[in-house]
């Protein structure tokens, strides 16, 4: 009884071509975790939890608030005020009782994201701001997890998947397209610069058919691809993205490390305890008792031939870096997030017997200034 | 030689439009300086560059007919 209610569910789908009973099966097998059950997140759960993805994990700390409704329709007026992870699981349980969904009301934090996220087989990201967004990618990394990343802004959405086979290509990762989280004020949020109501639901919808294709190994999923989709003319671009040198510096090197990073802090680095300006970086090297060093990869531009300064990426400083006499250390990158984890570094490994800091901003906001 | 240039988000905001032709433009390092002096908002925005759809990492020759697109990170959900 319960099979014949199962294929009466499914049945447009299992009579598909290159689908099929076998399709189905990939699907009731799969244990996918939603983060964010907001205008992306949202639609995303609707389809995968009508399609019959067996275990859908759902995560966010937020409450319905009346300003979501005009792009998370799947909340009533009466939601508002109550959490999302609850209410979502309440719908799509009455949508599917044949499927498991699990609510995670917590704020996903580096603390608790490894284990979460190690007991799912996809991870579908969904959240709205930066410092969830590397997170998520880092996370998903270190557990080698398939992340089928979307993301919106005003009339424009973006949709990738990371960490995924392809064959004859190297998995690329948010790093690789993004290394680093853009300082504040680079980049508008939603809240910011607004969104158009319809767009998460498309790119959240396209969100769950990239997941079933994953899942049930159908067609060319968007693997090391960055799709954008523009609702105001009805373009699409899509295009290939390689491994970038020197991304994989940027990703805790271990579980341990990621736990103890603070992606809100490296994100919002608003009050960072090294930055110095332009100006006090010059007095800075006036003074001569600095020492100077670019930690940004071999090869990256702009040089810097306006200061003497010794070279060492990042990723080799723990490996080449030898303490000498001088008492104070300026590190500085491309835009200051890079300086500001090698200073930290630096700061635990040796602790503050010398003056370090970070140049703000990095050498591009170092030669604005000097314009 | 000329490329276009398709742009993204809310470069295309303070381009004025969503695409536009650069001349005589010899590598990206050159594209970027150009379109920093036509645009001097860009400074504060942060993207990336694919040459003929691919990402490209460091300065890259151009050529003829290329196709250039600048696309910004979004975070929203």
């Amino acid at each position: 009884m319960e099979e014949k209610k199962s294929y009466e569910r499914y049945h447009r789908q299992m009579i598909l071509k290159g689908f099929g009973e076998a399709g189905q099966q990939k699907l009731a097998g799969a244990k996918v975790l939603v983060i964010g059950a907001g205008g992306l997140g949202c639609p995303a759960l609707l389809y995968l939890a009508a399609a019959g993805v067996g275990v859908l994990g759902v995560m966010d700390d937020d409450v319905v608030a009346l300003h979501n409704l005009h792009r998370q329709p799947v909340y009533q007026m009466e939601d508002i005020g109550k959490p999302k992870a609850q209410r979502v699981t309440v719908f799509l349980q009455q949508l599917n009782p044949d499927i498991l969904v699990i609510p995670y009301t917590e704020r996903l934090t580096s603390a608790i994201a490894l284990e979460i996220i190690n007991g799912f087989d996809i991870i579908i990201d969904g959240t709205d701001n930066f410092s969830s967004r590397y997170l998520i990618n880092d996370a998903c990394v270190l557990l080698n997890k398939p992340l089928v990343s979307g993301a919106v802004s005003q009339y424009e959405g973006q949709l990738s998947i990371f960490n995924a086979p392809r064959k004859g290509e190297e998995a690329v990762n948010y790093r690789d397209l993004f290394p680093e989280p853009p300082a504040a004020g680079e980049v508008l949020s939603c809240a910011e610069a607004g969104v158009l109501g319809v767009l998460p639901g498309i790119i959240g919808t396209m969100q769950a058919a990239e997941t079933i294709k994953l899942i049930a190994g159908i067609g060319q999923p968007l693997v090391n691809r960055l799709y954008i989709f523009n609702a105001l003319n009805n373009q699409g671009y899509e295009m290939i993205i390689q491994k970038r040198k020197g991304s994989g510096s940027l990703i805790p090197s271990s579980a341990e490390t990621f736990r103890q990073t603070d992606y809100e802090w490296l994100c919002d680095h608003g009050a960072n305890p090294f930055d110095i300006s332009v100006e006090r970086f010059d007095e800075c090297l006036k003074s001569g008792k600095a020492r100077v060093i670019d930690v940004r990869e071999y090869g990256e531009e702009p040089a810097a031939p306006e200061f003497d300064h010794e070279h060492i990426p990042l990723s080799q400083l723990r490996t080449n870096f030898k303490m000498n006499g001088a008492d104070m250390v300026l590190f500085f990158c491309q835009s200051g997030i890079r300086s500001t984890q090698a200073a930290r570094w630096m700061t635990d490994t040796y602790g503050n017997g010398k003056m370090v800091y970070s140049l703000q901003g990095g050498i591009l906001n170092y030669k604005k200034q000097h314009e | 030689m000329n490329v276009k240039i398709i742009l993204f988000g809310q470069l295309s905001d303070i381009a004025g439009g969503d695409s536009l032709v650069l001349e005589a433009v010899t590598d990206t390092n050159e594209l970027q300086q150009r379109l920093l002096q036509q645009y001097p908002a860009l400074a504060a925005s942060k993207y990336i560059i694919a040459v003929d759809k691919q990402l490209v990492q460091e300065n890259t020759r151009l050529h003829e007919n290329n196709s250039i697109a600048l696309l910004p990170p979004f975070s929203g959900g």
